[in-house]
């Protein structure tokens, strides 16, 4: 039966040499190697889920009045796309399931990613030969943050309302060219014309989805082309040998078994944690704005940006110049891409190495390395945090403005002084680890004696 | 005798051919023990999922039990979790764990590299003006991505950029509540704020929607050619944040005047707070321009109106912004 099944997939593809060699392909064991995992089974989990939202949304930004089971909504008028984002969680069977599933996926998604990079950076995953797939890695980042913020936008309740004002704000910003490209997206100022809301939807559901998976493609073919990384647990793992559990029968189980954990997980979190209950916020009215209102956590980081720049416009006698948003919206994004972008390179003229590197370090085995990018994340972490004082000033009657003096300047000093301490630490324990090693030499050497 | 060994001999081969037609093949994956409890352990997993993917389908085809979703979640959730316990419980105990060693792939290939770099190289003999060629292709190549890329114009009105400063305000159009009722100047009451709009025009318009609030004369320090937009301590502004474009939801108005600061307009998106006392100034946070102030007038009638356009563009600041004025 398995020899028939085999013979079959042989005779007719041919692809028998290259599927023994798929399934014998070595895989090191390390638990953080399952963070990337997660990553890309939230992005299956999210496709599965879109697939079925997008068979009950309608992005039409006609106007209708509500008459569904939701009594507090009785009669308000809406666009068409809320009405049905309301209708689906409401009345169709398992829709807000789906709903819900969906968007703690995107959160999930983006987390996993982010942490995944963590790793990556620390361990020194990046170096040649994989700089390409840590660039493509950071695109896929980047460009999943922008999909992420669409797909809340196109819902067409009042924060999604609010977020789309910030974007216009921040697309106006730009230099020379704001107030043009705003027109050419918005098609005229904001809030533009219906059209933008079928825009937004096939860029949500189609452009960036699969821009996203060719990047994965990309991403995971060149893993596998260039082989994992490993770390050196045993003196066997070299920067030439790979010691690992073979795809099959080792790791497929594991694997499924991690895809079948992350959608339980999602869809447990779908049904029974709540999550953007848009019939509270009511439909977008672009004079309306609500209080308290927070983004998903992967844009808190811009929006704590955008809060913190003090008053001013860079102006050139009436021309302006540089407008406000487009230091915490444009800039700091940008800079935070740029600065991981470019890492790779930098290190390399930093420390010299220009070689190609199969085996990971530890942190500690990189003390400037570590350093750095404790004190990068440090900085954006700041940033994020900010964009909460407002929550801290309901919860915890801090003075906002005090508040946001203490981060402005803390974003500069809190990185410096992490930099020191991290990379302080970090020699520490590789003396710790020396001087170790120096005792069970002698102790080996004492016992060799007695022998 | 010698018909003996012939058989002998046919034998010894018939023999030795049995054997090499069926070697005992060397195995690939090493054998392992066979772990009856985690095997029993796994089919019980499995059961315990095709139960819950059982239920979900029960709950959702009664329909007494309505759009549950919180059932829903947990019988999904909870197939997917038990498939997960033994799909791990396979990998952890019943599937052989090898460790293998391999080689990684060579970094680079430069006997490749170089017979690349030949390839292309020579296949080029026969081109003698390089240099005009590229020229030629490359003026092809932008002339072509540029032709492509001008439909995007198409899109929007990049080019003209004067439907930014339009507003439904002129003199003499009166502000209404989202009702459409006008308002009339003893309507406002100090304290709190109200959301008017022009008459007649859309209200999602972003030149249409003005917070508008009752001030105490004397602590009016309007500049002074605007002096007469305030009557009786009434002041208008865009309620069109300049920062970002949010809607300025909240109005600070201090419950205890010799402690705490002074009124304020907030948006509630990044905290840019406005001073409506002084004709829109930035008290706090990142706007970099003030809030577009509206000259008011009151009607005979004891209607608000509008005695002109905004005193700057409405909504977040770009390039031109200070360079025209609102338009009617």
């Amino acid at each position: 039966m398995i020899h028939k099944t085999v013979r079959l997939i042989d005779r007719s593809t041919g692809t028998s040499p290259l599927l023994k060699k798929a399934l014998r392909y070595l895989f090191p064991d390390h638990w953080s190697f399952l963070l990337g995992e997660v990553a890309l089974y939230a992005f299956i989990v999210l496709v599965a889920t879109g697939i079925y939202l997008t068979l009950f949304f309608d992005p039409s930004l006609a106007e209708t009045t509500y008459h569904g089971v939701y009594a507090p909504l009785q009669g308000t008028k809406m666009s068409v796309a809320y009405k049905s984002a309301v209708d689906l969680s409401f009345e169709i069977k398992a829709g807000l399931l789906f709903r819900q599933t969906h968007h703690w996926a995107a959160d999930v998604f983006v987390a996993a990613m982010v942490l995944h990079l963590m790793r990556v950076f620390f361990t020194g995953a990046f170096r040649r030969p994989r700089t390409l797939i840590w660039l493509i890695g950071l695109l896929m980042l980047f460009t999943s943050l922008l999909e992420g913020y669409l797909g809340y936008s196109i819902v067409d309740d009042l924060l999604s309302g609010m977020g789309l004002a910030i974007g216009y704000g921040v697309a106006l910003s730009i230099p020379f060219v704001g107030a043009n490209l705003a027109e050419l997206i918005w098609q005229g100022p904001y809030p533009g014309t219906t059209l933008f809301e079928s825009r937004m939807y096939i860029v949500h559901v189609l452009i960036l989805p699969v821009l996203i998976a060719v990047l994965l493609t990309a991403h995971l073919g060149l893993v596998a082309l260039r082989h994992h990384t490993q770390f050196r647990a045993t003196p066997r793992q070299t920067q030439r040998r790979l010691l690992g559990v073979p795809m099959f029968p080792g790791q497929v189980p594991r694997s499924l078994g991690l895809l079948f954990a992350v959608a339980a997980v999602l869809f447990l979190l779908g049904g029974l944690v709540q999550i953007n209950p848009i019939w509270q916020w009511g439909p977008y009215e672009l004079s309306q704005g609500t209080n308290g209102a927070q983004p998903d956590w992967y844009l808190g980081w811009l929006i704590g940006a955008l809060r913190l720049v003090p008053s001013f416009d860079v102006t050139i006698g009436s021309y302006t110049l540089v407008p406000n948003p487009f230091w915490g919206g444009a800039l700091f994004p940008l800079v935070v891409l740029g600065v991981l972008a470019l890492w790779p390179w930098a290190e390399r003229r930093i420390t010299g190495d220009e070689s190609f590197h199969n085996l990971l370090d530890r942190p500690r085995d990189a003390p400037g390395r570590t350093a750095a990018g404790a004190a990068f994340m440090t900085w954006v972490f700041l940033v994020f945090l900010s964009g909460s004082a407002d929550r801290a000033y309901v919860f915890l009657g801090l003075s906002y403005a005090a508040q946001i003096w203490v981060y402005r300047v803390a974003i500069w000093v809190l990185p410096v002084l992490v930099f020191v301490i991290a990379r302080r630490y970090c020699r520490e324990l590789q003396r710790a680890d020396a001087i170790e090693h120096e005792r069970e030499r002698a102790e080996q050497e004492a016992r060799a004696l007695a022998h | 005798m010698r018909r003996l060994g012939r058989w002998l001999l046919g034998l010894v081969i018939l023999v030795m051919s049995f054997f090499r037609a069926a070697p005992p093949r060397e195995r690939i994956v090493p054998e392992g023990r066979p772990q009856r409890r985690a095997e029993a352990v796994v089919i019980v997993l499995l059961l315990a999922a095709a139960l819950c993917g059982v239920g979900f389908v029960v709950v959702y085809a009664v329909d007494s039990l309505g759009n549950r979703t919180q059932l829903f979640g947990l019988l999904l959730g909870g197939a997917f979790a038990f498939v997960a316990a033994a799909l791990i419980l396979v990998g952890k105990r019943l599937v052989v764990t090898e460790e293998l060693e391999e080689e990684y792939p060579p970094p680079e290939h430069p006997t490749e590299q170089l017979e690349l770099t030949q390839i292309v190289r020579e296949s080029s003999s026969r081109f003698t003006r390089k240099r005009l060629m590229t020229g030629a292709a490359a003026t092809a190549a932008g002339a072509l991505g540029l032709a492509a890329l001008t439909p995007a114009l198409s899109l929007g009105p990049a080019l003209r950029t004067e439907p930014l400063l339009r507003t439904p305000w002129r003199r003499g159009r009166r502000l209404v509540d989202e009702n459409g009722r006008r308002y009339r100047a003893a309507d406002i009451d100090p304290g709190t704020f109200y959301t008017a709009f022009a008459e007649g025009a859309p209200k999602d318009e972003i030149g249409s929607p003005l917070v508008v609030v009752r001030l105490d004369q004397h602590a009016l320090k309007l500049p002074p050619e605007r002096r007469s937009w305030a009557p009786g301590g009434i002041v208008a502004y865009s309620k069109i944040c300049t920062h970002a474009g949010c809607a300025i939801a909240l109005y600070r108005k201090p419950t205890f005047a010799p402690m705490q600061p002074r009124p304020a307009l907030v948006c509630p998106c990044h905290y840019s707070t406005f001073d409506p006392a002084t004709g829109g100034t930035v008290l706090f946070g990142p706007a970099g321009r003030d809030l577009p102030q509206l000259p008011l007038m009151v009607d005979p009638a004891g209607g608000l109106r509008a005695a002109g356009n905004f005193s700057g563009p409405v909504g977040p600041s770009w390039w031109g912004v200070r360079m025209w004025r609102a338009r009617s």
